[in-house]
């Protein structure tokens, strides 16, 4: 009798962990929101986030834009050329970019640049109790800490990506135009003809919105709940990672299918 | 690091993300065409029954080099022609009894404007309209009737 009890705790343990999760994620969002307030009287808290969890991803950010268009250019071209139409090789640069491949790739860039950062942060003012320190102040560190974090990445994800399409685009241009010599003209013509302001440029802002939300609420819930010792901060930061991808892809999934 | 290099930075981000945002809906979207005008460039008309599938910024080329692009394609009220205007670089003139056609490069691929220069003294001027053109060749019309003529052997 007890190893089948034992059986069923084995298997129900994750299932009821996760929905836990789920429900002090939602409390924590609740609390952050009703905290906004606050925390946008004093910008400058945010300010100093935005620098460090987005100027700092400029660069890696606009590097791997670049290749990526580079490489949609390259495969792009070997496949069109089959069908005799490598004229619509920078409607298919775009797109690719604009719908897809900006908003997810760099919340994923995001996420490992910079979400990890805020998961270690918390997780080791907690573990040194900086937290704890600050609540004996009279000072919230929701408020104080963990609030300009989060309304950081959401400010720095949208922009990020704006960066990513726009250097993924070059790419393709560079590939396409420069080094397999197709005409200009029609790189643009094609692409200007094919993609839509709202459809696609504003629609996948849209997405980077969500997915900069996603990414953060992560990020800071992983910090809020990692265990006080270093090996609890690190696997907070690994868990960070990993659910922020899986969490993108999935609500990415969601997303198409409510705009496209 | 100080207050102010942080804000400095911070400003910086922004500034990047809506020029890339400006560039996104500009130049890729393309509200409001972005191509430089230059004086270097004078603008001309030509007037077809059938454009086919030609797009603006379509190159216009002389003996296949590339003279100009296709800036604007409208509807003739009266005629029910299209009315495409085209900017050709300065350097090469053409003259008024010039013949402009629309080809396709390829079977499938993008059509151009192929212009091809007369005998005439005069040249052609800034808004001037080239009246001899031949249309684009559609491929349904073509197989339209080539059924027809085989069915009426």
């Amino acid at each position: 009798m007890r190893h089948i009890t034992n059986f069923i705790k084995t298997i129900g343990h994750p299932f009821s962990s996760l929905i836990i999760m789920l429900g002090e994620c939602t409390r924590l969002f609740w609390y952050l929101l009703t905290g906004c307030l606050y925390s946008l009287k004093r910008p400058q808290l945010i300010i100093k986030e935005v620098y460090f969890s987005g100027v700092l991803s400029l660069l890696i950010i606009a590097v791997s834009g670049w290749f990526v268009g580079m490489v949609l250019g390259l495969q792009g071209y070997n496949t069109l050329q089959r069908f005799g139409s490598v004229s619509v090789l920078g409607s298919l640069v775009a797109l690719s970019l604009l719908r897809e491949l900006g908003p997810v790739l760099c919340a994923i860039l995001f996420a490992s640049r910079a979400g990890s950062g805020m998961t270690a942060e918390i997780g080791l003012m907690k573990a040194t109790e900086q937290l704890d320190a600050m609540s004996v102040m009279a000072v919230d560190p929701i408020k104080r800490v963990v609030i300009p974090k989060f309304i950081s990445g959401i400010i720095a994800v949208p922009l990020l990506t704006a960066l990513f399409d726009t250097c993924g685009i070059l790419g393709g241009h560079f590939v396409g135009v420069n080094m397999l010599k197709l005409d200009q003209g029609t790189f643009w013509s094609q692409m200007q003809g094919s993609v839509d302001l709202h459809n696609d440029v504003i629609n996948g802002l849209i997405k980077a919105l969500f997915f900069g939300f996603i990414v953060s609420l992560i990020s800071v819930y992983q910090g809020l709940q990692a265990k006080p010792t270093a090996e609890g901060v690190s696997a907070a930061t690994t868990r960070t990672v990993v659910h922020s991808a899986l969490a993108v892809l999935a609500l990415d999934f969601i997303l198409t299918a409510f705009m496209f | 690091m100080k207050r102010s290099i942080i804000d400095f930075w911070v400003g910086i981000f922004v500034v990047i993300g809506i020029i890339c945002i400006t560039f996104l809906s500009l130049k890729v979207a393309n509200i409001t065409s972005l191509s430089s005008n230059n004086s270097d460039n004078y603008t001309i008309y030509a007037n077809f029954n059938n454009i086919g599938s030609l797009t603006t910024n379509a190159p216009v080329k002389v003996s296949g080099f590339t003279v100009g692009r296709v800036t604007s394609i409208g509807l003739d009220p009266k005629t029910y022609q299209a009315r495409v205007r085209m900017t050709i670089d300065k350097k090469y003139e053409f003259t008024t009894d010039s013949t402009a056609e629309i080809l396709t490069t390829g079977l499938l691929g993008e059509q151009y404007i192929g212009l091809q220069s007369g005998g005439d003294v005069d040249y052609l001027k800034n808004g001037d309209t080239i009246s001899i053109t031949s249309s684009a060749m559609v491929l349904e019309q073509l197989i339209g009737k080539f059924m027809t003529s085989m069915g009426s052997k």
